[in-house]
């Protein structure tokens, strides 16, 4: 049986007294790559702030691993959208992507070998093994979002949470992101925060549309057709890229 | 300098004072300028002239009150910003007049004249007494060990706080926590600069210190020399030119960190061409 990572029944979240989710519900089993589109003011950041615990919900009830949000800090990777940091900090690339390993330390602990060793693997997977010593400051926005990733998946977590990890970088890096997250959906569950509504229906397995606090689709073929892209986004969309391959989806992450 | 002015116990005292209070401007000050928190330091050090007030109306050491005042100040300023939702530098700028008004009402209710109350505004390295410095030595430990405990959720908290919160990490009560150890070396750097001038001790240091510096204990070990460098410099010219020692430290640093920054821009504005 398929476990259940993350369910919402009638979610529902304020902010300054605006509604920004309303009765919002939806499931994530274990295995599934399940991308959130939708436009500006949709509420997928403020969706995934809520799973991550740094947002309580007003109505409704959310179990991530069975439990409030923020209970299991050490199962969940996450990758802000972007990072805003002075570029003269003194940390190294290592160093950032070490503080991935931070939920499963005891505040009395230090880092040591084997935390050392997930910081190079890494690296490795993101295919920045050789900038661990470069000041983090040096980085462009590319490899910065690459070490996000890689700080996320340090701690080997079992949950992914992106939140529009491509909106910063260049078309190629784009692919290549998304390449990488093709290949990590073979062993973690992840959930995407993104605006390419062409792109990600080539990888993902599931797609939910949210526009102003509803849902209005949760797509079973496992991409938005444009009759959906209309109805989301409040202005006029043609869906000029749209290129499903059956092979690129995974078979055991589409719902029907 | 003249060899001969070691043989006093009050500049060998200076001299000691410079050095361990290095030590603390070094470590906080590295956190103070990462995290931007320059502003509450000198909230904390103005709030704390309440404690020197009231050590002179309790006719007890000054450093002796200025302890609870800045921890007070660290704790209630942090508080209100976060838990509270004041605004940051509203809650500064309240703590900061009334902890100075509560020092002037306290300091004229004590009979008499105020000894030493100049060199508790502005430092006098040379009247540290022997007592003190065992303060000074006491407090650089604790501010070591903490750090040395909770370096990794402090590095966390000043690189990205919402990525520590999500970790797991009581963000607002480390964020107290280094607002205390500001508020100790507040304690700390009183008797070598004063209360008006301890804001530029806990980040010209350390702010030079970054611009050489790889990790953040490159930068706390670099800001210690630093800091130790203009005490101690600052010091023999205050000697040398009978200057208050207080201010010519810090006028010292100040030059240090137009220096190092006018040469910042120089060679990145030859970069460019």
């Amino acid at each position: 049986m398929t476990r259940e990572i993350v369910r919402c029944d009638r979610l529902g979240v304020e902010l300054g007294g605006v509604t920004v989710l309303r009765d919002l519900s939806f499931s994530v089993d274990e295995g599934d790559f399940l991308a959130i589109v939708g436009p500006n003011g949709g509420g997928k950041t403020t969706l995934l702030r809520v799973l991550l615990g740094l947002q309580k919900p007003v109505e409704g009830r959310v179990l991530v691993f069975g439990a409030v949000p923020g209970r299991f800090p050490e199962k969940i990777g996450y990758v802000p959208q972007r990072l805003f940091f002075d570029r003269d900090f003194p940390l190294g690339v290592r160093e950032a992507v070490l503080m991935g390993r931070m939920a499963l330390k005891t505040p009395f602990q230090h880092y040591n070998k084997a935390d050392r060793a997930a910081a190079d693997e890494a690296l490795g997977i993101v295919g920045l093994s050789a900038l661990g010593n470069r000041r983090i400051g040096a980085l462009s926005g590319g490899e910065l979002q690459r070490v996000l990733i890689a700080r996320a998946l340090a701690g080997k977590p079992e949950l992914l949470l992106l939140d529009e990890p491509t909106a910063s970088v260049d078309p190629e890096m784009r692919t290549s992101i998304y390449d990488l997250l093709d290949q990590l959906k073979k062993s973690i569950t992840i959930v995407l925060v993104t605006h390419d509504t062409g792109t990600v229906s080539r990888f993902v397995g599931r797609v939910l549309c949210l526009n102003c606090s509803m849902v209005m689709r949760e797509n079973p073929e496992g991409a938005p057709g444009g009759d959906t892209a209309r109805q989301i986004y409040p202005y006029t969309v043609d869906l000029l890229v749209h290129h499903p391959h059956a092979h690129d989806r995974p078979e055991s992450n589409v719902k029907s | 300098m003249n060899g001969d002015i070691f043989a006093f116990e009050f500049f060998r005292n200076a001299v000691l004072a410079s050095l361990l209070a290095s030590i603390a401007c070094g470590i906080t000050g590295s956190y103070v300028v990462v995290k931007k928190v320059g502003f509450i330091s000198g909230g904390i050090a103005h709030t704390a002239f309440g404690g020197i007030g009231l050590g002179y109306y309790l006719g007890i050491n000054p450093l002796f009150g200025v302890i609870p005042f800045s921890l007070g100040a660290a704790i209630a300023i942090g508080l209100l910003s976060r838990k509270a939702k004041v605004a940051e530098d509203t809650a500064i700028a309240a703590f900061w007049a009334v902890g100075m008004a509560v020092g002037v009402i306290l300091i004229g209710l004590t009979p008499g004249y105020a000894p030493n109350l100049f060199s508790y505004l502005f430092g006098n390295i040379l009247t540290v007494p022997t007592g003190d410095l065992w303060m000074i030595a006491m407090l650089d430990l604790l501010i070591a060990a903490v750090t040395w405990l909770f370096g990794k959720e402090f590095l966390a908290l000043s690189f990205d706080e919402e990525y520590a919160e999500v970790s797991g990490v009581k963000t607002t009560l480390f964020y107290l926590l280094l607002l205390c150890l500001i508020a100790l070396t507040v304690v700390i750097l009183v008797r070598v600069v004063g209360i008006v001038l301890v804001i530029a001790l806990l980040t010209i240091p350390a702010a030079i210190a970054r611009v050489f510096s790889r990790t953040l204990g490159g930068m706390m070990l670099l800001a210690t020399l630093f800091s130790a460098f203009f005490c101690l410099t600052g010091l023999w010219l205050s000697y040398e030119l009978d200057l208050a020692s207080g201010a010519t430290i810090i006028i010292l640093a100040g030059a240090a960190f137009l220096l190092v920054h006018a040469g910042r821009l120089v060679i990145s504005s030859r970069r460019a061409r």
